[in-house]
């Protein structure tokens, strides 16, 4: 398990539950690794300040973690962690590796701006 | 909207977090800021096993017991901080926030740390993260069987070498010079790995493929010869480079971007002191950053004491 403040996401039923109760989900799947735990600190602070979108982690390499490497917008996908952002239940952007502040929020905000 | 501080600390790395103990257990208001994560460079370590006095942690749990450590003798920590100026040549220092919030101090050390160097060729930016790592711990596993380049001549790339033989294939080191910046007993671990061979003195000219990393091109500097490395994976070990862009015209900085700072880590600023991986320095390790930390904040502190006198 990851040793984060988030909530994290440990069955697919998790995950599919996750999906369907929210229309803004980021999901950063990884390890408490150097290149992940920015991320995972990034979001917790992202948190307050998003209420509208659903911050989640996942471990890589625990089974549930099929879900997210299995997608194929992961496809090519070699550096860790992998972060994808879900809208309605479905991708609509994806990274990989160590992220910024700024590339984070740019992402959320292009992807997940509320709605009028 | 702001606030007065009689210390304002740039940056929340080793350096950073020691400056900002040392200042607020002398009661003075401090704040720390980061626009990153706490730690800064430090957090990219897995394992720390030569700061002294404890076996063996990783550089996020130190960086947090130092961060936890600080905010217990009063001092302000913000990562993440959006800044978007900092003016330094007043006597009232000011770092302005995106949202227009303004801290003014009195002293500022500067502690802002490094950022990795990239080779800055085409297809670098592209492939991070589709072929391209900064992490061989992270993402060494990735390329399980597969050929793979590491770029750099230092200790980090022919260690990082040896440790991504586990994984790779074949392993292609490729570096700007003609000799390593190793040391001599890296360099022959290196070389003795039978699946590990060497371009040196070679130009990164750039990265191509097409779904994902494919071939890493680069050019003998003596003879102009490109050549075209097949892989499926790049490791870039090629250092750091200061993170003094904010200060740029503001204090003296050498020609790598370095800032310069006398024997009391004093800048050319009055009031403004400099700490760790930013200024010119030789070792760059946690301590040589936190026995800088401590020297910037007393100077800083001895500073404030003739100002208000």
């Amino acid at each position: 398990m990851l040793q984060t403040g988030l909530e994290h996401i440990e069955s697919e039923e998790a995950f599919r539950q996750a999906l369907e109760e929210n229309d803004n989900v980021m999901i950063c799947c990884g390890r408490m690794g150097p290149m992940c735990l920015p991320v995972y600190d990034i979001m917790e602070t992202l948190t307050p300040e998003y209420p509208h979108v659903a911050f989640r982690d996942m471990a890589f390499d625990e089974p549930v973690g099929r879900v997210v490497r299995d997608l194929p917008e992961t496809a090519g996908f070699t550096g860790l962690p992998f972060t994808v952002y879900f809208r309605e239940g479905k991708v609509v952007a994806a990274t990989s590796s160590i992220q910024t502040m700024d590339q984070v929020t740019a992402v959320l905000d292009a992807k997940f701006a509320p709605q009028a | 909207m702001g606030t007065d501080y009689d210390i304002v600390v740039l940056g929340a790395g080793p350096a950073g977090l020691t400056a900002g103990i040392y200042a607020a257990r002398a009661r003075r208001s401090v704040l720390v800021l980061d626009t990153g994560t706490v730690g800064g460079q430090t957090v990219l370590s897995y394992q720390v096993a030569n700061y002294p006095g404890v076996a063996e942690t990783s550089g996020r749990e130190l960086s947090r017991a130092m961060a936890e450590q600080a905010r217990a003798f009063g001092c302000d920590i913000k990562a993440f901080a959006r800044v978007a100026d900092v003016e330094l040549r007043g006597e009232v220092k000011v770092v302005t926030m995106r949202d227009g919030a303004r801290f003014r101090s009195r002293a500022v050390i500067v502690a802002s740390g490094g950022v990795p160097r990239k080779l800055g060729v085409e297809g670098e930016e592209t492939f991070v993260g589709q072929g391209i790592s900064y992490c061989a711990t992270c993402d060494g596993d990735f390329f399980t069987g597969r050929p793979i380049a590491v770029i750099g001549g230092g200790n980090s790339a022919l260690e990082e070498s040896v440790a991504l033989s586990r994984y790779a294939s074949h392993i292609t080191v490729i570096h700007e010079f003609d000799h390593f910046q190793a040391e001599p007993w890296v360099v022959a671990e290196a070389q003795s790995n039978p699946r590990t061979s060497f371009l040196m003195n070679q130009r990164v000219l750039g990265f191509t493929g097409v779904k994902g990393l494919e071939e890493v091109r680069s050019v003998d500097k003596a003879t102009g010869v490109v050549t075209r490395t097949t892989v499926d994976g790049c490791f870039v070990f090629i250092g750091y480079v200061p993170n003094s862009g904010a200060f740029e015209g503001q204090m003296e900085l050498n020609e790598r971007g370095e800032v310069v700072t006398d024997e009391a880590l004093r800048t050319s600023l009055p009031g403004v002191f400099a700490a760790g991986d930013v200024r010119h320095k030789r070792v760059r390790q946690i301590t040589t950053a936190v026995a800088d930390g401590t020297v910037a904040a007393l100077s800083a502190l001895e500073y404030l004491s003739g100002a208000a006198a």
